[in-house]
């Protein structure tokens, strides 16, 4: 179709099933208005049964425990996958920059960018592990701790430290770190098979709310996903930019 | 109870992870191993939960979380024959398609492996899944490893374009099922498919659950590749690698169809048994899906894209058989949609094969230079016979009792469409062999390349190429053959289809169904007659094609001006532009929608 | 009106976001409608599970009882997130593909090679 035909195509469709979806929309109980069971037994029970505080990690990790684990394996995936499609390229040949002029130096990163962005990446790892280690009192958690983590990376990128951030952290480590995360959910999982239950049972002691140590598996659960997203997006962030970056030592020219 | 249920779907995961991990170390050869017993180690497991389903279904909570006064705060594994059926499936497919690139892939590193078992157990936990969200997951799960394994043949830039084409539009489609889940969970409060079903059955069917019902079918058909939603396909299945195209035609497809059965039968059925025209609405998409894909099929040159339209209008078949919304409808249906995957996973390793050893893939160039293949062109021969329902088939018995079926519930059109479409797909199947293999017909096209270069080049066929071939068609043989085999899929389509039953094996573990209702065994005759029709119509199109010259001069003419522009159409429109795809997403949802809302007034 | 709002918001940002990708011309702002799409399921899904007046389900500091927003719905739309970012990622490793094999982004002008 002609990209006009087709804008009017989809103009004339979307019209219709727009109105249908609103349509169905108008059954829905009002904005602010809770109906159903699931939510309202699990506010009442999940803190006195797994000793988590936040009940939303109580469900993502443990009453729906098999829900994350297959959110896991697909962000394992979509990263493989990325690694796959991008990691065949990097043996093509490496075209020159072609924009810089031949006898300039690129200009280095400037002082106050590297100093702050360097600064930040202590507290921003240190956060990353908080938000990770507390994911079952506060909100917080594997995904958003192992997200923050990840930037950490990025802020050395920024920083124009770039070619240090591949030496500490090379290929086989993001790939182990991943694998690792992805695998350690499985095994934990299997434990509760190992102790006679169903898999992903909630085995390991539960202890008291609201204490670091508590609610039973979902801080191990919460550490491996930490791992597995870190790496995970740490592995994106590199496979991205090793695309496009000119990776010049300092010093040299072009 | 033990972890079997949980097996299928944690063992191939932890393997994954495991070779993913342990690459760098790994050699090849181990771990091409591992990967094929992971995946013959699924298979097993699947079967064994087959046979422990027949009487009961087996219910699995996850983290030990049952349901308490029938509200499910955990998740289930809810197992029924039909599940496990097409669970086992997807590990035959793995197997076989894991075999056949032992010898020939060139793979770039051994990372393709943990897709490929990522992408299996994601198969795996959507067949057994019983909780609506838990499904969603898995869809996306095997859907996202798709889209990888689709795309990675990085040297070859059409099969990016189609992994983009396939990503984008499945990405819409799972927006709507999505959609369609928040909307039932804001009615019900619930995402347990037997507890959404006994929350809705209590309630009229309003326009909520119309509107939740068209997301997730609409959703789901995006996946199958109901027309119009199907242009994503051929591309995607055609220009993957053979060992992952193997598993789209063979069950990927399918699943899309299993899913709107599934929800519609445990959470739908009560709220919408009443809708006279249900089943008008769906038989729409049937017919279209169907004749579109045969028509298109035949229009094609290109080997595995044959197979990927084959694989659209037997979709619109096996709709055919469940938009009847009977058990017997379902039965024949679930019969088909096994036989016919392993039928065309049989085909598409056979077409893997020509395309590794002939270098070429287009039925034109490679007129006449199959004749020291002639053995795989047997196969093809013998698998457009599995792909037109030719007794003893299974796909014979599924369609049987589907053309039943069809007459019970009033529609004896529907066997007309069944021999029209075998004969379709088959003529092209046909066609193509004897083309390729004996050379027949008017030469047409590019000239080939250099005689037998690429036979001297590939002259040995590996075992390991072929009996994964051989042994899926002997499978489809073996399922129509094997005796008991009727009951056991009526009673299998018959706990399909009963929700009360289901609900209660799920939030009470009430177990054993009772006795199933004896039903005469189906009359075979006029299905074979019919299925004689078809094969005669599918041959004599072939011979049409190949020897368009003994045909009457102003007839050949009259044929040409009508086809030609028809033709040229139908290949503009299937072009696979990304926008075009999206676009004729949102006019299908807009079609059903309509459709749905009038029958449901 | 009030009650309806965020649902109008949802469906208008899913189509809006449709229409991007169907009129784009180029990938990259293709793949970042969808995501403007996707974002249309987030609000549905957090929106069906607010009850007003209540508080975020977390108990460290108010006791158990009180009245709280679903987390369930918390739980789906975290995964949702997820699984929108990873496919997006995807999506974006595939464009730079395209780029390399075809020099374009532009959608037009992936022809594909037709017999």
């Amino acid at each position: 179709m002609s990209p006009r035909l087709r804008r009017r195509v989809f103009l004339a469709a979307a019209a219709v099933a727009g109105a249908l979806l609103l349509w169905g929309l108008t059954g829905l109980p009002d904005y602010g208005v809770y109906v159903g069971p699931y939510g309202d037994v699990l506010n009442q029970v999940a803190v006195a049964e797994r000793k988590a505080t936040n009940v939303v990690a109580s469900v993502t990790f443990d009453y729906r425990g098999v829900d994350t684990m297959g959110e896991e394996y697909i962000l394992f995936a979509a990263v493989l996958g990325v690694a796959i499609l991008l990691r065949a390229q990097r043996d093509e040949h490496e075209e020159p920059p072609d924009e810089d002029a031949a006898d300039r130096r690129a200009p280095g990163t400037s002082n106050a960018v590297r100093v702050v962005g360097l600064a930040l990446v202590g507290p921003v790892v240190l956060y990353g592990l908080y938000l990770v280690a507390h994911g079952h009192l506060t909100p917080g958690g594997g995904f958003q701790g192992g997200v923050v983590l990840a930037t950490a990376a990025l802020l050395v990128y920024l920083s124009g430290e770039y070619v240090t951030l591949r030496r500490v952290s090379p290929e086989l480590v993001t790939d182990l770190a991943e694998s690792t995360g992805a695998a350690g959910y499985v095994a934990i999982g299997l434990l509760g098979v190992a102790a006679g239950a169903t898999f992903l049972t909630n085995v390991l002691p539960l202890g008291q709310p609201g204490a670091l140590l508590s609610a039973g598996t979902i801080p191990l659960i919460n550490m491996a996903i930490g791992l597995e997203v870190a790496g995970g997006f740490m592995l994106l962030i590199s496979e991205f930019l090793e695309q496009t970056l000119v990776i010049r030592r300092p010093g040299e020219v072009t | 109870m033990d972890a079997l249920p949980a097996l299928p779907v944690a063992v191939p995961l932890l393997v994954a992870a495991a070779l993913v991990g342990l690459a760098p170390v790994c050699p090849r050869r181990v771990a091409d191993a591992i990967a094929l017993a992971a995946a013959a180690g699924v298979t097993v497991l699947c079967l064994l939960l087959l046979a422990r389903s027949f009487d009961a279904p087996v219910v699995y909570w996850f983290g030990d979380w049952t349901p308490r006064e029938g509200i499910a705060l955990g998740v289930a594994f809810a197992i029924d024959p039909v599940g496990a059926a097409l669970a086992t499936l997807a590990g035959v497919l793995a197997t076989a398609a894991l075999t056949f690139s032992w010898r020939i892939f060139e793979a770039v590193r051994t990372l393709h492996h943990g897709l490929m078992l990522v992408f299996l157990a994601g198969i795996v936990g959507f067949c057994l899944s019983g909780d609506l969200f838990n499904m969603f997951v898995f869809y996306e799960l095997f859907s996202v490893a798709a889209y990888a394994l689709a795309g990675y043949q990085t040297t070859d830039p059409g099969s990016v374009r189609g992994a983009l084409n396939f990503a984008l539009t499945n990405s819409v489609g799972a927006i709507f099922v999505l959609a369609g889940i928040a909307l039932l969970y804001g009615r019900t409060g619930a995402l347990n498919l037997a507890q959404l079903g006994q929350s809705l059955a209590t309630g009229p069917a309003d326009r909520l659950v119309v509107v939740a019902f068209l997301l997730l079918m609409v959703g789901f058909f995006v996946k199958a590749a109901v027309v119009p939603f199907h242009f994503w396909l051929a591309d995607a299945y055609a220009l993957a690698p053979t060992v992952v195209g193997v598993i789209f035609a063979g069950v990927v497809s399918e699943l899309g169809l299993y899913a709107v059965a599934r929800v519609y039968w445990t959470v739908f059925s009560a709220p919408l048994a009443g809708v006279e025209g249900l089943t008008g609405v769906l038989l729409v998409g049937a017919v279209a899906t169907a004749l579109l894909g045969g028509v298109m099929c035949v229009l094609q040159h290109h080997l595995a894209r044959m197979l990927a339209y084959a694989t659209v209008s037997h979709v619109g078949l096996t709709l055919a058989g469940f938009a009847l919304l009977s058990p017997a409808g379902a039965a024949g249906a679930v019969l088909y949609l096994v036989t016919d995957g392993l039928v065309k996973g049989a085909l598409f390793i056979t077409v893997g094969i020509v395309d590794h050893h002939l270098r070429d893939i287009d039925e034109r160039r490679l007129q006449g230079r199959g004749r020291h293949l002639l053995w795989a062109g047997a196969l093809l021969v013998v698998g457009a016979f599995g792909l037109a329902g030719a007794p003893p088939f299974g796909t014979f018995l599924g369609k049987a009792l589907m053309e039943e079926a069809a007459l019970e519930a009033g529609h004896p059109w529907l066997i007309g469409l069944f021999v029209v479409v075998a004969a379709l797909t088959s003529a092209a199947l046909l066609r193509a062999t004897g083309r390729v293999f004996l050379g027949l017909g008017p030469r047409q096209g590019p000239a080939p390349r250099g005689p037998d270069e690429a036979a001297v080049r590939h002259p040995h066929v590996h075992a390991t190429q072929v009996a994964p071939a051989v042994l899926l068609l002997a499978a489809a043989l073996a399922i129509g053959l094997a005796p008991g085999l009727t009951e056991a899929v009526q009673k299998a389509g018959d706990h399909f289809s009963d929700r009360p039953a289901y609900a209660a094996a799920v939030l009470e573990g009430a177990g054993e169904h009772g006795p199933a209702a004896p039903r005469p065994p189906p009359h075979l005759a006029g299905p074979a007659l019919w299925a004689l029709v078809s094969g005669l119509g599918g041959l004599g199109l072939a011979l049409v094609a190949l020897f368009p010259d003994r045909l009457p001069g102003d007839l050949r003419g009259r044929l040409a001006r009508a086809s030609g522009p028809a033709a040229a159409a139908l290949r503009g429109l299937h072009a696979g532009q990304i926008g075009d795809s999206v676009t004729w997403l949102v006019v299908g949802m807009a079609g059903f929608g309509a459709m749905l809302a009038l029958v449901t007034r | 009106m009030m009650g309806f709002l965020p649902y109008l918001v949802a469906a208008w940002l899913l189509l809006v976001g449709l229409y991007g990708v169907v009129t784009s011309r180029n990938l990259v702002h293709a793949i970042t409608c969808l995501s403007v799409a996707q974002s249309s399921t987030y609000i549905l899904l957090l929106s069906v599970g607010f009850e007003r007046g209540g508080t975020a389900p977390i108990f460290l500091d108010v006791p158990v009882g009180t009245k709280a927003v679903d987390p369930v719905v918390g739980a789906l739309t975290l995964t949702d997130v997820v699984v929108g970012a990873t496919v997006s990622a995807l999506l974006l490793a595939l464009a730079v593909q395209a780029y390399k094999h075809h020099g374009t982004l532009d959608p037009e002008r992936l022809k594909p090679e037709r017999d």
